[in-house]
């Protein structure tokens, strides 16, 4: 059992009704100091609402939440200089630069990072004397994760941070993601792409309709590691499958059997997007 | 990155100084866009203009050319424009565009938001009045307050008045359900003011039940206030209480701004209302 106060985040029987619809009905959730913890899920299932009650940004009808040890509900600016949000979306249009609104963020929190040091985290340099206006939707969203690490964050929410992103720019972001995880910032990462949870979670989560249905590591998640193992190879008759538990034999015999390399050899297990999507699809 | 320390409590920054950067950067943004800049500086001029070359002729009785008086309302209404309606109009779109959430995300003191807002309402309020008094002045010899204790009375009422109608738009700025809603809210009752609080039309002169609604709103006390330090008492002849009646027009001024006030503390949104 871990302390209490390890934790960065303790959840136990989060409820949100909205009309008489609960939103979120009877979440659960632990995550650890120094974790990172993605939270999946389809559109409506209550990502956002959780996090955005988490984050201090709504009222919860029910249950116990403590961010840091404190009630997100009672938000105070102690609170809040520990914490770094990057929002869902964004629009602002202020005629400043990338350096002013950083700049001018930074002085909101007692131990910022140096300003230049998060322009360039972010990869914006170049783009540093520039106007947010003038910016591309990709180097937007980095402005607003360089406004949410700038405060020098414990713990970090990042809700679908990448959208938009181009593959280049989303590798960048991980690297970056990577670096905070690395120095001790506790990430919760909402995010619709399941390589991202993989690359950058030590565990995710799964909510559908409102409820937590399964947590766990993203290579054990849904039982994936134990699964069914695919073998295929291309045969005399074209493309073949054999479904094992025990694939390293299958191949060994086909080694055999072809005395030496197997033509066009692979040996799959469901991805972490198949396991989701069953999971997914299961619930509703 | 660096490492994250463990969690020691540090002092956090003043709520004054994050207040006056506040107001900087609102400043420096508003000044970097033209349009906002164009139009909110030439509505009140283009007014000025226009009705100075339709009337003439003097305040009925008093030798007061009605121009200048007519100027004393513009001024009034001027910074009822730059305040109430523009920061309404603002504080109501940032609210829609994400700027209002994602400043609640951060450790910002609230009470240095609307520092922030007050402080660039002022400096836009007073650049305004500048820019109508050389205009009044060049057109129909509008003058700035004659005597210490004129320029003392306009003070008081200039800052009164910028007070309270910053107050009342940051509560008015939640009433619209959205940002594309707010400039219909924020005109119309502005528009309304204008014509019943004696800036288009000599107070004296309204129908008695108008003049006692508009004695209900600031704009008729602040235009008030500004004629009795921008004009000659010999007006006093026109105005219905045949004084300037300076200790209600500081009631009136100081209970909309306690009302303001409370309703900003109470009634403000950081969020849009389907997101709560």
């Amino acid at each position: 059992m871990r302390d209490m106060n390890d934790m960065a985040v303790r959840v136990r029987g989060l409820r949100k009704r909205y009309g008489g619809i609960d939103a979120v009905g009877g979440v659960d959730l632990d995550i650890p100091r120094g974790e990172v913890f993605s939270l999946l899920g389809p559109n409506g299932a209550g990502k956002t609402t959780t996090v955005e009650i988490l984050e201090g940004h709504r009222a919860r009808t029910a249950g116990e939440v403590s961010v840091l040890g404190v009630d997100p509900g009672r938000p105070t600016r102690g609170w809040r200089a520990r914490l770094g949000i990057v929002p869902q979306t964004s629009n602002e249009q202020p005629e400043l630069t990338v350096r002013e609104m950083v700049g001018h963020f930074a002085g909101y929190y007692p131990r910022p990072r140096g300003v230049d040091e998060v322009i360039d985290a972010v990869g914006l340099t170049e783009q540093a004397g520039s106007r947010l206006t003038r910016l591309s939707g990709g180097q937007r969203r980095r402005v607003d994760v360089a406004l949410g690490i700038v405060g020098r964050p414990e713990l970090l929410f990042l809700d679908e941070p990448t959208t938009g992103f181009d593959p280049d720019a989303r590798r960048r972001f991980w690297t970056l993601i990577e670096s905070l995880a690395g120095g001790g910032t506790t990430i919760l990462l909402t995010t619709h792409y399941l390589d991202e949870a993989e690359t950058l979670a030590d565990r995710v989560g799964v909510i559908v309709a409102g409820r937590v249905v399964e947590i766990g590591t993203p290579d054990q998640l849904g039982g994936r590691a134990a699964a069914t193992a695919r073998v295929g190879w291309l045969g005399p008759e074209g493309r073949q499958y054999i479904e094992t538990d025990n694939p390293t034999q299958v191949v060994a015999e086909l080694s055999r059997k072809f005395d030496g390399e197997v033509p066009e050899l692979t040996v799959t297990r469901p991805t972490l997007e198949d396991v989701y999507l069953s999971m997914i699809g299961a619930q509703r | 990155m660096t490492t994250e320390a463990p969690h020691v409590p540090l002092p956090l920054p003043s709520p004054i100084r994050i207040g006056l950067s506040r107001g900087a950067l609102e400043l420096k943004s508003f000044f970097r866009e033209k349009d906002a800049v164009v139009f909110t500086f030439s509505l009140p001029v283009i007014m000025l203009v226009i009705f100075g070359m339709i009337f003439e002729g003097d305040v009925a009785g008093t030798g007061v050319d009605f121009r200048q008086y007519f100027a004393a309302g513009i001024i009034a209404s001027g910074v009822m424009s730059t305040t109430f309606v523009n920061l309404g109009i603002a504080i109501a779109q940032e609210r829609d565009d994400g700027t209002l959430k994602r400043l609640y995300g951060t450790p910002l003191p609230h009470v240095a938001y609307f520092l922030g807002k007050t402080i660039s309402a002022l400096v836009l309020s007073v650049l305004e009045t500048a820019i109508l008094f050389v205009i009044g002045g060049m057109l129909f010899g509008l003058r700035p307050p004659s005597t210490p204790e004129r320029w003392l009375t306009f003070a008081w009422v200039f800052v009164a008045g910028v007070a309270v109608c910053t107050l009342l738009g940051i509560a008015m700025s939640s009433v619209p359900r959205t940002g594309r809603g707010a400039p219909a809210a924020l005109n119309l009752p502005y528009l309304i003011l204008q014509f019943i609080s004696g800036v288009f039309f000599i107070f004296g002169t309204l129908p008695a039940g108008i003049q006692q609604t508009g004695a209900l709103f600031p704009l008729k006390w602040l235009a008030q206030g500004l004629r009795s330090a921008l004009l000659p008492d010999t007006l006093l002849a026109a105005e219905p209480g045949r004084g300037w009646e300076h200790g209600r027009t500081a009631l009136v001024l100081t209970a909309w701004g306690i009302a303001g006030l409370a309703l900003c503390l109470t009634t403000f949104r950081w969020q849009r209302r389907r997101d709560r």
